[in-house]
């Protein structure tokens, strides 16, 4: 039994929160030496320190640290000078010391905010700010796989699986406070936040980002009450793995609450379970008894005192927001927001930037990565970054078909090939014969052959009918598989048909 | 050569670099008095014959050098060795063969020292008489029917008995200072960092301090030479160079030193007859040239209830890791049962019963709610004993006391009285809790059991536990047990 969104939201007011979880992208592992490269063989990635095998110690990772306190600047947050990773305790199989070394009440960073933007139902956007409470660095827990069960969850399984190769591996904890006056669009927010972060945290290049992969795991916070109450009780929906079920799952449970309270029932303080399949979530474990997880710093570590004046250079460093780029290139490049809009959603604004530094015109470099480029990472299930062709590639390709070596259709070619790994732009013409041939003694072959096999349209063609012409046109193409300058097989087949326009 | 045994460690390395004997039959000397005399001392769990021949044989090839190369040492069982069983005491450890070397087991090895095999100790570390081991007591080589001391007393045995030259301890309150105390041998805990704790089996991580057993300051200074030192794979391991110990044992004057005595440190629950050696001790040392003053270290009182919330609130955090599910015992495992039931089951026939006191104490005191009065208060004392420490030492440029209030009680007695128990190390937690190194040395005898003086000095400073050892040392003859007990 659920209210719809809209109706639940003119009689209920949204409070969320979020808790993203972040693998940085360092080389080894937070306290140790290991591979942190996802997709190994399990257990390859390990070592005494991150089996937690006894006597073994930690020592901190220091890019892990300058990572996270940069993720703090970009999200305006207070770095502490003087702070120390605490001991959360609790038993679990996948992590191998049964407690993981996080921060708890002495985060890196504290107190900042993320600004996003959402669409207005005009098309205008609105900016909506998001207080963050706290970043701060923990070491992320192995995997566990429960073999035998219906689900894959523990429940019915006849046994389970443990892979230590993340164990160890840097994690990132951005909570937000609770973020109050969303008004109708709880579920907008919370996506577009997670978007937001997802491209500051890709600017900084602190982490690959793939949701999918599990480098950004979302946990969401909803509840709901009538205007002037308290806040309601909140749920936490946990392990929300996509920008889409960020907002569905805001949605559903804004739907569901607003259901029970409707019905006078209470809402119950718990862990929720996001599926992917239905777009619902349903009820894990009660937090209602919480767990004492008996928090203590951390013996077996020093505390972490950053250098103001490191932490000074850091925030000088940092890259371009990526709120303040996009302002910068709907200006620069003349684009509309909901064209800005279009190219953050599919991960293309930075290439399409960098494809424009790289010399190429903005509409042909938004076209090329919201078009061919961003169909073709759709359709193998990839991150348009991903993509094995750079911005520079692009681009060149973008000039050789500007100087007139390449048409439009023998540039997709070109990229294809490059994209298939054949190499540079240049090389794939030069294997695969690409060039445009603009050879007017060359085509003369192919024009006279198109005007015998198709009598009629060449009759037409001298009667006036100029448009007929693509037909031939068309013939000639596909005789020179597409390497003809289509403008001047045209200008051939007219002059050969004593046609002048 | 006479009895190789009878010799120190800086005697064999010497004979050796002399060619007067070899590493292997040094070693051999060694296995063989284990051989006949561990079976009613009991201070090895397991000897590594061919590990200690073959290291031996190594150095006789002139494979490796140095100051102690050639030389036997027992090693205490919480500190892994790649491929030898470390037990740790506990039944939760048995058969467990580590994958990989402690800091200070790869520099014993590359320093080419012959290790003999892991000795016993109380499970886990805690207790102070060895008994808590699963594997049953140590005994005491100066009285068979008493305790050698703990959680190091099957170190300090060996090192009193004549099995071994050197030993490695670790000391959380005291686990080095009062075994040696109690069998007449030199223990030292050197500064909190100074030796790494890479590879030691984590009892109470903020105390915990690994450091030389043996049976002469000299030679308990050339060992912690080779094992102190920088490890980065250790993040409280202190930066800087090792304090020039083996030059402070050579030097051995103490004249114009201030020595403080420490008021607290005596009176209720201190043995007359401990008093009475510590008294003497005290004129010795003035005697030899030092001004001896009385310095007051009023929070000390607190020392033993602070350091037994510290210390099991890490515990309880650093033994949650014996599971069952990577390493060590696995109980109930029966297909049936769930994950939850086999790690219950293993912890509960694992963990004796001292460590379940211990883990039952840590828990409680870092619960929410109780933090503050318990794991938070306790930190606060120790501040406060740092301050004591740190006034002192404006006074002294050590401090002395006796190292453990009574000398070796009978086996058995304090089992049923823990309090009494942790009462042994009423003298040494304040430096555990501080984080300054401190010696035990022995001091004479009372009712023919040995009595230990101790030493304390300001963190980084270990050079002078050394200077005032040796200068003392000099004025008394080496206590040797009767030895009455050999078959």
């Amino acid at each position: 039994m659920t209210v719809p969104y809209a109706e639940a939201l003119q009689e209920f007011e949204p409070v969320i929160g979020l808790e993203t979880h972040v693998e940085l992208g360092t080389a080894s592992k937070m306290f140790c030496g290991c591979d942190t490269t996802f997709g190994a063989d399990p257990n390859t990635h390990t070592c005494p320190v991150c089996l937690g095998l006894p006597g073994a110690l930690p020592v901190v990772n220091e890019k892990a640290i300058e990572s996270t306190i940069r993720i703090g600047l970009a999200l305006h947050c207070d770095i502490a000078t003087w702070c120390r990773f605490a001991r959360k305790n609790y038993f679990y199989p996948d992590m191998p010391k049964n407690f993981q070394t996080s921060q708890y009440d002495e985060p890196l960073c504290t107190d900042g905010y993320l600004d996003v933007e959402v669409s207005n139902a005009d098309g205008t956007l609105e900016t909506v700010r998001v207080p963050i409470e706290r970043v701060h660095l923990e070491e992320d827990t192995g995997k566990t796989l429960h073999v035998g069960g219906a689900t894959g969850r523990i429940h019915g399984a006849s046994h389970s699986l443990v892979d230590y190769n993340r164990a160890g591996i840097p994690l990132v904890e951005i909570v937000t406070k609770p973020v109050v006056g969303t008004k109708h669009r709880p579920a907008e927010v919370a996506k577009a936040y997670v978007a937001e972060l997802r491209d500051v945290l890709r600017g900084l290049g602190v982490s690959d980002v793939k949701m999918e992969q599990g480098s950004l795991r979302c946990d969401v916070n909803v509840s709901l009450n009538k205007p002037g109450d308290d806040w309601g009780t909140r749920s936490e929906t946990k392990n929300v793995n996509s920008l889409r079920s960020v907002e569905r799952a805001v949605r559903s449970e804004v739907e569901r609450q607003a259901a029970r309270l409707r019905q006078g029932e209470r809402i119950v303080q718990e862990t929720r379970h996001f599926h992917e399949d239905t777009g619902l979530s349903t009820s894990g474990r009660s937090k209602e008894e919480a767990t004492d997880y008996r928090y203590f710093p951390e013996p077996d570590l020093v505390p972490v005192a950053p250098d103001t004046d490191w932490v000074a250079e850091l925030k000088a460093a940092l890259p371009e927001a990526p709120s303040v780029r996009r302002r910068r290139l709907i200006e620069q490049l003349a684009l509309s927001a909901l064209d800005a809009e279009a190219m953050t959603n599919a991960g293309v604004l930075d290439l399409v930037l960098a494809t424009v530094d790289a010399g190429a015109p903005a509409a042909e470099a938004r076209n090329w990565w919201l078009g061919h480029l961003a169909q073709t990472a759709n359709s193998s299930g990839v991150e348009p970054a991903e993509l094995s062709i750079t911005p520079a590639q692009v681009a060149r390709v973008v000039g050789l078909v500007a100087g007139g070596s390449l048409t439009a259709g023998l540039a997709r070619q070109v990229v294809d090939g490059v994209l298939a790994g054949e190499g540079e732009p240049e090389a794939v013409v030069a294997t695969r014969g690409l060039a445009v041939v603009s050879d007017e003694g060359a085509l003369a072959t192919a024009v006279d052959e198109a005007i015998a096999a198709d009598a009629d349209a060449a009759d037409k063609i001298r009667a006036g009918k100029v448009q007929a012409v693509g037909a031939l046109v068309g013939r000639v193409m596909k005789a020179t598989r597409g390497q003809a300058d289509a403008s001047v097989v045209r200008r051939l087949l007219l002059e050969r048909l004593g046609v002048t326009e | 050569m006479n009895d190789l045994t009878r010799l120190t460690a800086r005697e064999i390395a010497a004979a050796i670099a002399a060619g007067e004997t070899n590493a292997v039959d040094v070693a051999q000397a060694h296995l063989d008095r284990i051989a006949k005399i561990d079976g009613q001392l009991h201070a090895f769990l397991h000897v590594d014959s061919e590990g200690a021949l073959e290291t031996a044989r190594r150095v006789d090839a002139g494979e490796i050098s140095g100051p102690l190369a050639g030389v036997p040492l027992a090693l205490k069982d919480v500190i892994v060795q790649k491929g030898v069983p470390t037990t740790v005491g506990s039944r939760i450890l048995e058969g467990w063969r580590p994958p990989y070397d402690a800091t200070v087991v790869e520099r014993l090895k590359s320093a080419g020292v012959v290790i003999l095999g892991k000795t016993n100790m109380d499970e886990f570390a805690m207790g102070s008489s060895t008994e808590h081991s699963a594997y049953g007591p140590t005994h005491n080589p100066w009285d068979l029917d008493r305790i050698p001391g703990g959680s190091g007393g099957g170190s300090s045995a060996a090192v009193a008995s004549f099995e071994a030259p050197l030993a490695i301890g670790t000391d959380t309150g005291g686990s080095i200072r009062q075994p040696a105390a109690v069998t007449g041998t030199v223990g030292v805990k050197p500064t909190y960092g100074g030796v790494s704790r890479y590879g030691l089996v984590a009892f109470s991580s903020s105390l915990d301090q690994a450091g030389p057993c043996a049976r002469t300051v000299m030679d308990a200074a050339l060992l912690h030479e080779v094992i102190a030192g920088h490890d980065p794979r250790d993040s409280t391991s202190i930066p800087s160079p090792v304090p020039p110990v083996v030059e402070a044992a050579k030097q051995a004057d103490i004249s114009g030193m201030t020595i403080g005595v420490v008021k607290e440190l005596s009176g209720e629950g201190y043995q007359p007859g401990v008093e009475q050696r510590f008294a003497e001790a005290v004129e010795t040392l003035t005697g030899l040239g030092a001004k001896v003053v009385e310095v007051s270290c009023p929070h000390f009182a607190y020392a033993l209830p602070a350091y037994y919330l510290i210390a099991p609130s890490e515990a309880s955090s650093n033994l949650a890791r014996f599971d069952s599910v990577r390493y060590g015992l696995r109980v109930g495992d029966d297909g049936d049962r769930s994950l939850e039931e086999v790690m219950s089951l293993t912890r509960a026939q694992g963990f004796g019963a001292e460590v379940k006191r211990r883990i039952i104490l840590g828990t409680y005191a870092l619960s929410s709610g109780y933090y503050d009065a318990y794991y938070g208060q306790a930190q606060k004392v120790r501040s406060l004993i740092t301050r004591d420490f740190t006034e002192a030492f404006a006074l002294a440029d050590v401090l002395v006391s006796p190292a453990a209030p009574t000398v070796a009680f009978p086996l058995g007695e304090k089992l049923s009285d823990p309090l009494a128990m942790y009462r042994q190390d009423l003298a040494t937690i304040p430096s555990n809790l501080y984080g300054g190194p401190a010696m035990s040395l022995p001091c004479g005898l009372s009712d023919g059991l040995p009595v230990g003086l101790q030493i304390m000095a300001p963190t980084m400073r270990d050079e002078l536990l050394y200077r005032v050892g040796a200068a003392f040392e000099a004025t008394m003859p080496a206590p040797v047990p009767p030895l009455d007990w050999e078959a």
